[in-house]
């Protein structure tokens, strides 16, 4: 697997590319190594919300696609990495957490798609506020090329901030 | 109508890039079928029994002559010369290549059209009244929030991997030609007790294989608000909507299943949250309402003396009239509904000279403009009373004359096996055996106003469920057998329609109608009764003794 981030949508605009992953993924009953930025499980997070939030290194979690963001509201100040799994391309609940993250939420942190995460999803993800994205070791860096020029303007008001074509058309 | 600005004609474009991009992608290999799938299906490209089939997007039904001409290019330069006309007021073709359809997207482009969100599990096409902004007694042309709504949906990126596919419609009629209550989210234009414009809203309707009229959910929701209120029914749908079983993913099983109180809470609750963030100004609501400005209407006198002239002398034009003539709001014009279903013919089916033919009398005698109904048939919304005569001659010289609609030969049918990958059954041979059965004019008066609607499956494309009669191909042991419903409608008195009992098999099933009809024409009282409402008076009880108790 392979961590992409600083996708843009902006044409011309910072490139992709491809990072360390300083984050260790923890299974439910691993031990949690000691200093190191961890992502959990929201099973984990629930069981050892006291002991996690008080560790001295950054806090991920990972959410499966039918764990809604508004379950962790309270405690989301106390997290850096939000991991949205995506286990079939198919399921589209990830897109929807995201918004609610940004948006509803205010989440300042990383989101992260995980699982079956494809070329002509990206642009999407990117709109919802997804902004870094695991994914294989083959997957082409061209798709985020392209996310960022495939569609130049979009009818709807997203995360990224840029006008909508409303905003375009009446100032 | 609405015309594409810089922004709406560089998203198409761009559209048609992307898609390029990706068939070139699929044919090189780089992308499998599995992965393919979803992109082409969210550009209307599904692979049937025989070949590729392109769904083409013909936004709430309206099109210009100009677009039904390059609609007819595309059937004569990739297809077969023909093209089917769908339930969902959109066109189908049945023949391209793969390798074709970027040109074919390509094409359509230039006339302002795509197929973008003509199928996947995304917002579809947008539907809505044929008669809108010419039907008498209208609260509003619904087809500027049509189009508003068209905008907003349009690659949507929170909302394109929905648990299953999501249909909205718009009208702006008391009596309601667009099915709102079998569409996901209906939308009914109205107007408060202040004069101003708002929206009632009915969520969770659907036919497929578990039929459910859709539920009020909002008496009225203000002109400002339609896309966050739209925006929060689906967000809750998003995260909430099964996704486990793929016969039970559609909105209309999750406001079943959790109850329209809870249902409505957490969309009100998840409105008052996002209100305000998708903004829909005053400047853009008159921008897209004056492209649906009603066209330069002649002061006309109320009558034509010509026309009454005309049909008193021909039989045949008076024939027509009777059925496909409708009122319009303006005096001295009219509303011509064109049948494609005539005789021998698919239901929906037009060949490329008749939409050229179709295209051209649009132009010159109906104010360039041309719906599609969601009953497979063709609409020229604003002719004069006096041309009509010449209308009715051009349409008969192209085959396109038949004096039939609301009558049992107009038929509501789905492309069936022999077209489609999901069939049952074939419903297209069976349509053509009732029109020839009930070829006779005069009978098919005595009938009177009934409709019948065919599916060659479960998913109810031919809306069987709402037919006055409906038939049902199911397949019973790798055979086919067809299933009788009875007292559906799609109208604003919205009803399922109840199974009669066991299927017959093809060679009983137009005896079957036939049974109905003659059951019908016994019990009703009076000629003004129609089917419906005789049915819906004397309960499914006769009409089942008269179909199985000769057996």
């Amino acid at each position: 697997m392979k961590l992409v981030k600083n996708a843009s949508l902006i044409a011309d605009g910072r490139k992709a590319s491809v990072v360390e992953n300083d984050w260790t993924l923890v299974d439910d009953d691993a031990e949690l190594p000691e200093g190191k930025a961890v992502v959990v499980s929201l099973a984990r997070f629930r069981a050892e919300r006291d002991k996690l939030v008080g560790r001295n290194a950054p806090l991920g979690l990972r959410l499966k696609s039918n764990e809604a963001p508004a379950s962790v509201a309270d405690d989301l100040d106390r997290i850096a990495l939000v991991a949205l799994e995506f286990p079939i391309f198919r399921d589209g609940r990830g897109y929807s957490h995201a918004v609610q993250l940004r948006q509803r939420f205010g989440f300042d942190g990383e989101v992260r798609a995980v699982g079956d995460v494809l070329w002509d999803q990206i642009p999407h993800m990117i709109r919802c506020g997804i902004d870094s994205f695991e994914v294989g070791d083959d997957f082409p860096l061209a798709a985020f090329d392209e996310a960022a020029t495939v569609f130049t303007r979009h009818y709807q008001p997203d995360t990224t901030g840029r006008p909508t074509i409303n905003e375009l058309r009446h100032g | 109508m609405y015309r594409y600005d810089e922004f709406d004609q560089q998203a198409v474009d761009e559209r048609v890039a992307q898609f390029r991009g990706q068939v070139g992608r699929r044919l090189k290999g780089e992308l499998t079928e599995d992965q393919f799938k979803p992109l082409r299906l969210m550009n209307g490209l599904y692979l049937q029994l025989h070949a590729y089939m392109l769904r083409v997007a013909i936004p709430y039904g309206t099109l210009s002559p100009r677009q039904m001409h390059m609609l007819a290019h595309i059937a004569r330069k990739y297809d077969k010369g023909y093209g089917h006309f769908t339930t969902r007021q959109n066109i189908q073709y049945n023949w391209p290549r793969l390798v074709d359809t970027p040109d074919i997207l390509a094409d359509l482009a230039t006339v302002e059209m795509h197929g973008i969100q003509t199928s996947g599990n995304c917002i579809r096409n947008v539907t809505s009244d044929p008669f809108a902004g010419v039907a008498a007694g209208e609260v509003e042309d619904p087809r500027p929030w049509c189009e508003i709504i068209r905008q907003w949906s349009t690659f949507h990126p929170e909302f394109s991997y929905l648990p299953r596919k999501f249909k909205i419609a718009v009208t702006g009629s008391e009596h309601d030609r667009a099915a709102i209550k079998l569409h996901d989210i209906g939308i009914r234009v109205v107007r408060n007790a202040e004069g101003e414009t708002g929206f009632e809203f009915w969520v969770g309707g659907g036919m497929g294989r578990t039929p459910i009229i859709a539920k009020k959910i909002k008496d009225f929701v203000p002109k400002a608000d339609l896309l966050d209120y739209a925006t929060a029914c689906l967000r809750v749908y998003n995260e909430l909507g099964r996704r486990d079983n793929i016969y039970k993913a559609r909105i209309k099983i999750l406001v079943h299943e959790m109850g329209l109180e809870k249902y409505s809470a957490l969309v009100d609750a998840e409105f008052a949250r996002s209100r305000g963030t998708v903004k829909l100004p005053d400047a853009e609501i008159a921008r897209i309402q004056a492209y649906f400005a009603p066209p330069a209407y002649e002061a006309l006198p109320a009558t034509s003396t010509g026309f009454e002239a005309h049909k008193f002398e021909d039989k045949g034009f008076r024939a027509f009239v009777r059925t496909n003539v409708h009122a319009h709001k303006v005096p001295g014009y009219a509303i011509v509904s064109v049948s494609l279903k005539a005789p021998g013919i698919a239901p929906g089916d037009a060949s490329a000279d008749q939409m050229d033919a179709v295209a051209d009398i649009a132009e010159r005698y109906s104010l360039d403009e041309l719906r599609v109904t969601h009953e497979q048939n063709l609409v020229l919304p604003n002719v004069k009373l006096d041309d009509l005569y010449t209308v009715w001659q051009q349409l008969s010289a192209a085959g396109l004359a038949s004096a039939n609609i609301g009558l049992i030969s107009d038929i509501i049918c789905c492309p069936g096996l022999d077209y489609c990958d999901l069939a049952n059954a074939r419903s297209i041979s069976i349509a053509d055996e009732l029109q020839q059965r009930f070829a006779d004019l005069e009978r098919q008066y005595a009938i009177g106003n009934l409709k019948i609607k065919m599916s060659g499956c479960i998913n109810a494309c031919g809306h069987h469920h709402v037919g006055h009669i409906g038939i049902l191909g199911v397949d019973k042991h790798g055979k086919e057998f067809y299933q009788l419903q009875l007292g559906g409608s799609g109208a604003e008195d919205a009803s399922i329609g109840q199974v009669t009992g066991t299927g017959f098999p093809p060679e009983r099933i137009v005896g079957a109608v036939e049974t109905v009809i003659g059951t019908y024409l016994s019990l009703r009282h009076g000629d003004a009764e129609t089917f419906l409402d005789c049915y819906r008076r004397v309960g499914l009880a006769p009409f089942k003794a008269a179909l199985y108790e000769a057996r």
